[in-house]
């Protein structure tokens, strides 16, 4: 399993999502390195498809679907389960992702710009 | 560095969602007067949006009333701009006025550097606090410290906030 964690500086939280994400790791027993990469650039967010920080990607696939966050130097917006939106991927959100990869299957339906975030009972 | 506590409201005239200039002097008498620095795009701003909302209705039989400032640059952040603040404003029902700090001078004359920030005056258009709204961006259910509905609170029962500073947490002001 390859897990990416990326982040840019100016975004508050990426300390606490990338605790967040070991925790989960460690709750299910998954010694897996994660990958940090620090965005600093446009350039840089451009050439990782960077849709903001913080961003988790488990064998090259988000663990949210992008929807409308651009790609580029922001904050990213999250949707929890009941569609409120939070800055920060939930523990949860990142455990189905790790379980899903796990089981070997994708950890998301897609990894798409153009597909809604929003959970369907908001579509 | 932000606007000093016990400063004095800092004078402005920006133009809003709903067609009006707003002064702070139009707010003259509210026993307490919010200047809360917010844009469209970000999710710390977006995750205390309804709360901000909530409090200005629960709040507002008792005087107080709230503006929130963009001052984000559009072209780097095109949902920040003019045009996506009005539609915002409508799709949300904001019930404060949604201002627009287009040169950004007024961002800057407040100190302000993130988004959502809070600038709170009592009726003397004093400050008396400034920080965050409460202390968890994430589950409204899960706050602790409601920093700014104490801050009303204590102001409008005419005491001092306990709390007149907490740290700011949101997305940087996105400057020209």
């Amino acid at each position: 399993m390859h897990i990416e964690f990326l982040y840019w500086e100016d975004c508050p939280s990426h300390e606490q999502a990338l605790a967040r994400l070991r925790d989960v790791l460690r709750e299910e027993a998954l010694e897996v390195p994660v990958e940090v990469t620090r965005v600093d650039t446009e350039d840089q967010a451009a050439a990782r498809q960077f849709p903001g920080s913080p961003t988790i990607r488990i064998n090259g696939m988000d663990i949210q679907p992008p929807g409308e966050n651009p790609i580029g130097l922001s904050c990213r917006v999250y949707f929890t389960d009941d569609g409120r939106v939070t800055p920060l991927p939930s523990a949860e959100m990142i455990r189905r992702a790790v379980r899903t990869a796990a089981r070997g299957n994708e950890p998301a339906p897609a990894n798409t710009a153009a597909q809604s975030t929003r959970p369907p009972h908001l579509e | 560095m932000p606007l000093a506590l016990d400063s004095r409201v800092i004078p402005f005239a920006l133009p809003a969602t709903d067609g009006t200039t707003y002064r702070p002097e139009d707010f003259a008498g509210a026993p307490v007067f919010g200047v809360i620095f917010h844009c469209n795009h970000c999710p710390y701003a977006q995750a205390w949006e309804d709360r901000l909302i909530t409090a200005q209705r629960v709040y507002a039989g008792r005087g107080v009333r709230f503006v929130l400032i963009n001052a984000n640059d559009p072209v780097k952040y095109p949902t920040d701009d003019f045009a996506h603040m009005k539609a915002r404003a409508e799709e949300k029902g904001y019930p404060f006025p949604y201002l627009f700090d287009e040169t950004q001078e007024i961002a800057r004359a407040y100190g302000a550097t993130r988004t959502p920030e809070v600038f709170l005056f009592d009726r003397t258009g004093t400050l008396r606090y400034h920080g965050a709204p409460d202390d968890n961006y994430e589950d409204p259910q899960a706050v602790q410290h409601q920093y700014l509905r104490d801050a009303m609170d204590a102001l409008l029962s005419g005491t001092a906030p306990v709390t007149s500073e907490t740290k700011v947490v949101g997305c940087t002001i996105k400057w020209r």
